[in-house]
């Protein structure tokens, strides 16, 4: 049997199974869901990402416990 | 200036504005993929969250739709993911006769389960392909791939379906 036919035959099964659901429509307007959900997360758009506060810290442990460390950071910054 | 760079610019009129104008249709494509209007919904405004979120990323001389689509498609894809193995498939959408009905409904069960059983890269295409029946370019677009591999997928997903459904011993035509 090939690609075609095997799809076809798979295609008539699922659709005995499964109807389309192409022409469902929304119901009702999202906006006021949508304003809610800005509303409680505003604080991620401008959130730092961790792997930055990580970094940040590492640098920070090690200009505390290397300070000689900082002569060669300026060097490189 | 125009809508879109007024919402790459962060202004929220704008935003509301495109919201207005997309939600249905971003729900629409959205309920095709999970096939439940409650999730499709949180989906959608998910979707939107995302859009406001990257809004700085987006070119306003692109092609808004498609890059909704996109953001909508990934939205839908995790939740494929975690979902996979937490909930039933859901019962169809299109209301009652639309499935054919003189398949056996044990028969619908064993093929819904697999199907609900497909890892989600195969059934997320394999939906789109296969019972939505849409392009596979136009599903490439949206999932971020090649027309050529989601070819591929839909061919390893009938596979996959057939490999199951042959062994709880339905075949095609089965009533």
């Amino acid at each position: 049997m090939n690609d075609e036919e095997n799809n076809k035959e798979i295609k008539e099964l699922l659709k005995q199974a499964i109807a389309p659901a192409r022409h469902a429509e929304l119901q009702r307007d999202l906006w006021p869901q949508m304003l809610r959900k800005l509303e409680e997360q505003p604080a991620a758009m401008s959130a730092v990402p961790w792997f930055d506060w990580a970094l940040a810290a590492i640098l920070g442990a090690v200009l505390v416990f290397f300070p000689s460390s900082i002569p060669a950071l300026l060097y490189h910054l | 200036m125009e809508l879109l760079e007024r919402f790459a610019a962060g202004d929220l009129e704008a935003f509301e504005a495109l919201f207005r104008q997309h939600q249905k249709e971003v729900y629409s494509w959205i309920v095709r993929i999970v096939r439940d209007s409650g999730i499709a919904e949180d989906l959608t405004v998910e979707t939107f969250w995302r859009i406001h979120k990257y809004r700085a990323r987006f070119d306003p001389a692109g092609n808004f739709r498609a890059w909704a689509r996109r953001i909508a498609t990934n939205a839908a894809f995790d939740h494929l993911r975690k979902a996979r193995r937490e909930t039933e498939l859901p019962e169809d959408l299109a209301g009652p006769g639309a499935a054919d009905p003189a398949v056996r409904r044990e028969t619908r069960e064993q093929i819904k389960r697999a199907f609900f059983h497909l890892p989600a890269k195969y059934r997320l295409v394999a939906t789109l392909a296969l019972v939505e029946e849409e392009p596979y370019n136009k599903i490439a677009e949206a999932v971020g791939i090649s027309a050529g591999l989601v070819k591929m997928r839909v061919y390893r997903a009938v596979r996959i379906l057939r490999k199951q459904l042959n062994s709880l011993g339905v075949e095609a035509g089965a009533r």
